[in-house]
């Protein structure tokens, strides 16, 4: 009923591939764009900032790197975590030793360096697939762990190995307060994700779904696997890479490797199934999923009055991450998002019956 | 029929094609040319080598002796990207769509060799990229018009029907505009309409178009309706080569595939 | 000389345990397709619940060997649970959804094994014993150091392997086994139970992951670390072939080796703790070369 295109006719191809030719999607766009960056500033308070809005939107921005990468090319990787630690890594590098360098700049070069790296690490796809590229990938993971915590070169040889930065400060203005670092994330998140949809539904974006799809076939019509596979995790390691920076600079302002560890990786693979692999709404709700659910472990014994130790709660939200993860794949593959465009085909018809 | 149509010069020669797995051979000394703008049909038992012969044609399999000359280059082996650069579409026996997107972007993935729009351009889906969208959307349509399958066009092809997605898959062949369109078994498993309607897509296509189609089927109705030419493989060596009458004639192709009372 | 050799030997020793965890991979994957990820877990899960009832039955007149018993009955009901809620729903799934799910048993079984077993360290004594001797003394001067809690162990494997050897190659159920690796709906239409097939092999894989588990326990303590061992066989899969028996043997010796030497001849030059990371450096390099791994079956696409 409030959810048809009946009558919204499209005139032009252009018009019918539109990134939302449904004017009630448009509408809908429009209205979280605007509690992103109106109400939520507004309503929140630091801890949430803190706690909540601030990983989630970096983790979103991660996990959708990682969606182009396992949804829409079917290219499974586990270094995910590793490919972060290259940006966090690569843009204190760069911060460090250009003197007066911009951060966004330095973000933009780190995820640049992890795009290279990404690509090198990609190159085994051409001749693998599947779970051996995944166990590939945490060659990356493992390798990259090991050279940030024993190079000395990486953390500009501090003693400690982990590494402190002041606030991201662009043009005179200080992004110290929990609000603006949250509007600077949910900029760029918003820039990325624009991006991403871009590239989905163009060219690059069909040949990777349909080498993810038959990558025999695809070649046979042309698309050259070598291209498509490594641009995939060009772009992803890319997305990835700056959200490794904006987790360090922004989020944790001091870290250590074990930021990045391979905990990291996974935690971010779950968010792109139990989102939606091969959906760019998928990652946003699977980052937001993962980033409220053990806050909402730990409060919950609280709630309802019983004593739980951590070490318990953090093994009940290993359980619930895995019981997840097999019933989304069993039963919606497609994840959250699917369960979403479901209740949208409901909401076309309601409240009648057909 | 179209015999009246003129035939050109081969735009396809092997020569002397061998193609093995381990100890199973699977072509032998195949020689064989096609000429431009012909139907040429592949008949022969199951494991003849016909699906082989396709797969040396566009590259999958690389003979391992022999070569093959495609509009006058000649060269050992071919490769899959290579071979669609150079205008040579095909489909599959057992259908290989890409399952997860819609019936229109598998269409569109037909014509990736003819976009050029930068990365640039793409990351924005404006300027030079969305113009290309839009001028080979029209190309799509075209074909989505000629194919008559407007009203799955947004349809994820997973859910098709067997004769449907068939239809699509000839349908992604012809987006590339191909000189030379392989065809593996594209009635199999339909019913006697389907045929009829796949049989006149396929006429047309040679007629309209000028493409050269090289097919393999086994219903022996089609074959003699539509080919101008008829070759016959039998395990893995050409017995039979001429029209589609001389073969029906042919005393060893009879023996090993015909039968009698054809 | 005689030091080289130590390395060696502790490397061969090292790698048998890597082979034993390795092996309950390849009879999943054999018999199923499926690359169980959780595989690590399950050792973990394994022995974390049999050092447990060892303690829980101390009482008894054998708490060893009661628990044993116990503890191979509650593998073969994991066996059968996974099945029931992973495998069934999941079937003739791509293989990577498979992967994926087990990552998600991984997960779980981890959470759920220490949330009933408990998350310390816990001593393991089976009765292995644990002094070293020294061996060769004509050969090399002072003789060579080996452990014979490592040699129990090799034994094991060795047992371990036969077994299963003649399990996959001589009975019916390792024939039907190997059909269903094959083609999951071929093997269902000839009459072989698939859902069957699948309890038996995941309950050997348990058996399996509790024998690794019980000797890398009695050597390191159980504790959670023991589930990251199976991210060490990785690499062993690798080098050795997801399908073979023999490769994940001299794929898991070759990587034990490997790792040592390196420690020792390479560590002190490009920096220490690279065993981490060597063996997966390792087998990315020769999956470039070999990529059906040294055992493994080549695959013809089929189009």
């Amino acid at each position: 009923m409030f959810y048809r295109e009946a009558g919204q006719f499209k005139t032009s191809y252009t018009a019918d591939q539109a990134a939302f030719p449904i004017a009630q999607d448009r509408i809908f766009i429009a209205i979280w764009l605007f509690i992103g960056f109106v109400a939520v500033p507004l309503l929140s308070n630091e801890y949430l900032f803190r706690a909540i809005f601030i990983p989630f939107l970096i983790l979103a921005l991660a996990a959708l790197g990682l969606n182009l990468l396992v949804g829409y090319c079917g290219q499974v990787s586990l270094g995910t975590g590793a490919f972060m630690a290259v940006g966090a890594y690569a843009a204190y590098n760069f911060w460090t030793r250009i003197p007066g360098l911009n951060p966004l700049v330095a973000f933009m070069l780190a995820g640049g360096v992890a795009t290279i790296v990404g690509i090198l690490f990609g190159i085994p796809s051409l001749r693998i697939k599947g779970f051996y590229l995944a166990v590939a990938t945490l060659a990356a993971q493992f390798f990259l762990d090991w050279v940030f915590s024993r190079i000395g070169w990486f953390t500009n040889y501090t003693p400690s190995g982990s590494i402190a930065v002041p606030p991201v400060e662009l043009f005179g203005f200080a992004f110290a307060s929990p609000v603006s670092k949250y509007l600077l994330c949910l900029t760029i998140l918003v820039l990325f994700a624009v991006v991403a949809k871009n590239i989905v539904r163009g060219r690059i974006g069909r040949s990777w779904m349909a080498t993810r799809d038959m990558d025999v076939a695809a070649e046979i019509i042309g698309i050259r696997p070598m291209y498509a596979k490594l641009s995939a995790f060009a772009v992803s390691s890319f997305f990835i890479g700056v959200a490794g920076a904006l987790w360090g600079f922004v989020h944790l302002e001091s870290w250590e490797p074990l930021a990045f560890d391979i905990n990291r990786s996974f935690s971010i693979l779950f968010m792109v199934i139990i989102g939606g692999l091969g959906s760019i709404m998928g990652a946003f709700l699977g980052a937001a999923f993962i980033t409220v659910l053990p806050l909402f472990l730990n409060q919950l014994p609280t709630w309802i009055g019983i004593e739980v130790s951590t070490a318990m709660i953090s093994h009940i939200e290993f359980m619930i991450f895995g019981a997840l993860i097999i019933f989304f794949l069993a039963v919606e593959p497609l994840g959250m998002a699917r369960m979403w465009r479901i209740g949208k085909e409901k909401l076309r018809l309601w409240p009648f019956p057909y | 029929m179209a015999q009246t149509r003129a035939l050109g010069e081969p735009i396809l020669s092997m020569d002397e094609i061998s193609l093995s797995f381990g100890g199973v051979k699977a072509l032998t000394d195949i020689s064989l040319h096609v000429r431009e703008h012909e139907i040429l049909a592949i008949i022969g038992p199951n494991g003849a080598g016909k699906s082989s012969l396709l797969n040396v044609i566009n590259g999958v399999y690389h003979p391992n002796r022999g070569s093959v000359t495609y509009k006058g280059e000649t060269r050992a082996q071919m490769r899959p990207h290579v071979a669609a650069s150079q205008g040579i579409a095909r489909t599959f026996q057992n259908i290989a769509l890409f399952k997860g997107m819609s019936v229109l972007d598998n269409i569109m993935t037909g014509r990736t060799l003819k976009m050029h729009a930068g990365f640039f351009w793409q990351c924005l889906y404006y300027g030079k990229a969305l113009n290309e969208e839009i001028e080979h959307r029209h190309k799509v349509e075209e074909i989505i018009d000629f194919l008559q399958i407007e009203s799955i066009r947004k349809t994820l092809v997973g859910r098709l029907p067997y004769g449907l997605q068939k239809r699509v898959e000839l349908g992604r062949a012809l987006a590339a505009e191909p000189d030379l369109l392989l065809l593996d078994e594209p009635m199999a498993g339909m019913n006697i309409e389907e045929k009829e309607d796949m049989s006149r897509f396929v006429l047309d296509v040679n007629d309209e178009f000028g493409t050269t189609i090289v097919l393999i089927e086994h219903d022996m109705g089609v074959v003699m309706d539509l080919s101008d030419r008829v070759i016959v493989l039998d395990y893995g060596r050409k017995i039979g080569d001429g029209t589609p009458d001389e073969v029906r004639n042919n005393k060893e192709v009879i023996d090993a595939y015909l039968g009698v009372s054809s | 000389m005689a030091f080289f050799i130590e390395v060696l030997i502790s490397g061969l020793m090292a790698g048998v345990l890597y082979s034993l965890v390795a092996l309950g991979f390849v009879l999943i994957f054999k018999a199923s397709g499926v690359f169980n990820f959780a595989q690590g877990a399950m050792v973990l899960f394994a022995a974390l619940t049999f050092v447990r009832l060892i303690d829980i039955l101390s009482e008894t007149f054998a708490p060893i060997l009661l628990s044993l018993a116990i503890t191979i009955v509650v593998m073969i009901v994991l066996a059968i649970v996974i099945e029931r809620l992973v495998l069934r729903p999941l079937v003739n799934q791509p293989g990577i959804s498979l992967f994926m799910a087990t990552l998600g048993i991984a997960y779980f079984l981890d959470g759920f094994g220490q949330s009933i077993w408990g998350s310390d360290v816990y001593a393991l004594d089976i009765g292995i014993p644990k002094d070293s001797m020294f061996i060769l003394e004509s050969v090399f001067e002072g003789g060579i150091l080996v452990s014979s809690e490592d040699l129990v162990a090799t034994l094991i494997a060795g047992v371990l392997v036969a077994t299963l050897a003649i399990f996959f190659q001589r009975t019916r159920v390792g024939r039907a086994l190997r059909a269903v690796a094959d083609d999951h709906q071929a093997a269902q239409s000839v009459g072989i139970p698939l859902n069957y097939i699948w309890v038996v092999v995941w309950s050997v894989a348990g058996l399996v992951a509790l024998v690794a588990g019980a000797v890398w326990g009695s050597k390191l303590g159980v504790q959670f670390s023991l589930s990251l061992i199976a991210l060490k066989a990785l690499p062993v899969l690798i080098l050795g072939g997801f399908e073979s028996v023999v490769g994940a043997i001299v794929g898991g010796l070759i990587i034990g080796v490997g790792e040592k030497l390196s420690e020792i001849y390479l560590g002190p030059i490009i920096g220490g703790g690279i065993e981490n990371w060597f063996a997966y450096v390792l087998a990315l390099f020769f999956l470039l070369f070999r990529p059906q791994g040294l055992f493994g079956e080549k695959h013809i696409d089929r189009v």
